[in-house]
């Protein structure tokens, strides 16, 4: 977990804007502004906006998300801010993600009005993924959530491949970024918008890798390996971040 | 490409029909101070579509939402936007021996807690397929109550198309008459009847939200009825000195119930923070159905109302923690 956190603190830039939610995002995007974004600025999606964040939040509403900030704002006020193309970053998660990089956050199962498990839907994942420049998703690697068929689409990557998101009036330009998972670092190729290996975590193979995925993966050429966290890194993320092994402790 | 959602519209853009309801609407400034019981009692019918101002678990409208369960009302649209703990206890009107609170739900986000997990019950509730259900977004829904704000019936968004989310909502594709764009719309959402909870009001309902106001500002002029609670009772002078500050005009508001607490076990900006442990405890007693029946019935049929649920869930002291860990976090 620390290192994921850290590959996804190092891919925020100095200045930049995203849209966080709760756990593991929101530890990368504080991490990243106590190291190399200080300028970095956070925003939830319950109007939240640039706190000093005391402690991690334990809701995208609650009133740490706000603390110390620049403004407490509307919903409708972020989702407007991203889609007037203002954002450059979010963070999404989900119980599924596919080759295109799209989501499921909806439900389990063959049958949408008897699922085997009902998950909670879409809340501002769809928008968030629709409206933000580059998406990041932080996500465990195993063949349950990397699957070729999505139960259900709740949130659009590249939908069915190049072209899609513009067909279906999406923003263009937009779309999946980097998927940052406990074996790799995952991006998606330029033409085929199709997930593909960028770097391996220290001591994962491709094979290792391609066993926990269901879907055919690429490799980038050359195949990196993910950077360690830095020392540096390391002790802001257990000292300042999450003293309480919250995040880091899963 | 789909044109329109497949999900069932539960409430018709019409926008026509939304003037003339608010046209007789009562304007008066009267003094509309109420207990919770005779608010819920006069303004929340059976079959009433209803709205929970806040997010999930923060500055929810609790003990109105405790007491919509405790009258029993029956078959409730209900719109699930950002909803969490206010959805989970609406629940405990379905599957519980009462009959079915919920009908149908508008669906942006329901049966999780964020970070804390999912709710064992209102699952069993979802799952059972006994809801009628349409999927949205939470700008979607966002955006359904600022159409109805507005008095028009739809307005577009650039967000979800392409996704079974679309497939099953009720929005639409239109192309844009300017730029010839594909967009997605969204029809007008009027609720009947919506429940905020809010930091201070004066007995007329000018209202003040202090921190993010969510969706708020547009759930409270969509609604056709508001309930509101507050934290705080304030003078008319107090709002005249700050108009700035009023968040929600009188004209909007139907009751004003003084609930100090009222968000409890939310969040309450600069008031107080959620409890954590007693909404683990709502988690953990929903996994065994039998202790859940007896939770609900001791914690919310079995009260006569909201202060006494707050005494069995740790009363003055426990809130006193809660507001240090909200002044001091």
């Amino acid at each position: 977990m620390e290192l994921m956190i850290c590959a996804a603190a190092r891919t925020l830039e100095d200045g930049a804007m995203v849209v966080v939610g709760t756990g593991a995002p929101c530890a990368a995007a504080m991490l990243a502004q106590k190291t190399t974004a200080p300028n970095l600025t956070l925003m939830f999606e319950a109007g939240g906006v640039g706190p000093r964040l005391p402690r991690m939040p334990i809701s995208v509403g609650d009133s740490r998300t706000f603390y110390e900030g620049l403004m407490a704002t509307s919903m409708s006020d972020i989702m407007e801010t991203c889609q007037r193309g203002m954002v450059d970053y979010t963070f999404l998660g989900g119980a599924q993600i596919d080759a295109c990089g799209n989501l499921n956050s909806t439900m389990i199962g063959d049958d949408y009005q008897r699922p085997r498990v009902r998950l909670p839907g879409s809340g501002g994942a769809s928008d968030l993924g629709s409206l933000c420049w580059r998406v990041l998703v932080i996500t465990p690697h195993d063949r349950r959530r990397f699957v070729k068929k999505l139960d259900f689409v709740t949130t659009p990557g590249y939908l069915d491949g190049p072209g899609a998101r513009e067909a279906a009036g999406l923003p263009p330009g937009s779309g999946p970024y980097k998927v940052i998972t406990s074996l790799a670092v995952l991006g998606f190729h330029e033409e085929t918008k199709r997930m593909q290996i960028e770097s391996l975590h220290p001591g994962i193979t491709v094979e290792q890798v391609q066993a926990e995925t269901e879907f055919e993966l690429e490799c980038c050429s050359p195949l990196e390996v993910t950077s360690e966290p830095t020392a540096e890194q390391l002790d802001i993320l257990r000292r300042e971040v999450d003293p309480h092994r919250y995040i880091i402790g899963r | 490409m789909t044109m329109r959602g497949n999900g069932p519209l539960f409430v018709e853009p019409d926008c026509d029909a939304a003037r003339q309801w608010f046209r007789e609407k009562p304007k008066q400034m009267s003094d509309k101070v109420m207990s919770v019981q005779d608010a819920v009692r006069q303004f929340v019918s059976d079959d009433d579509y209803l709205a929970s101002g806040g997010f999930g678990g923060d500055r929810i409208a609790t003990a109105l939402l405790h007491e919509i369960v405790r009258q029993q009302r029956q078959g409730l649209s209900f719109a699930g936007h950002t909803a969490t703990h206010d959805f989970q206890l609406l629940c405990a009107g379905n599957d519980t021996g009462r009959g079915q609170l919920l009908k149908r739900v508008d669906i942006a986000y329901i049966v999780g807690l964020e970070a804390r997990g999912l709710s064992p019950h209102a699952r069993r509730v979802v799952e059972s397929g006994q809801i009628e259900l349409c999927e949205w977004t939470n700008y979607a829904l966002a955006l359904r109550f600022q159409a109805a704000s507005m008095g028009v019936p739809f307005l577009p968004v650039r967000g979800f198309a392409g996704t079974d989310t679309f497939d099953h909502s009720a929005a639409a594709r239109v192309t844009c008459p300017y730029t010839e764009q594909e967009l997605t719309v969204v029809p007008a959402l009027w609720p009947d009847v919506a429940v905020i909870h809010i930091h201070e009001a004066d007995r007329f309902g000018n209202c003040r939200i202090f921190g993010t106001s969510v969706s708020d500002w547009h759930v409270a002029r969509a609604a056709k009825k508001l309930i509101v609670s507050c934290e705080r009772l304030i003078s008319n002078d107090e709002i005249r000195r700050d108009p700035t500050s009023t968040t929600i005009p009188f004209y909007c508001v139907d009751a004003v119930c003084h609930v100090p607490h009222g968000s409890y076990p939310g969040n309450m900006p600069y008031e107080y923070y959620s409890d954590e442990e007693h909404l683990r405890e709502w988690l953990t007693v929903e996994q065994d159905f039998d202790a859940y029946l007896e939770f609900i019935e001791r914690l919310i049929f079995d009260s006569a109302n909201f202060e006494e649920y707050l005494a069995q869930c740790g009363g003055a002291a426990r809130m006193d923690t809660l507001r240090q860990q909200e002044l001091d976090p």
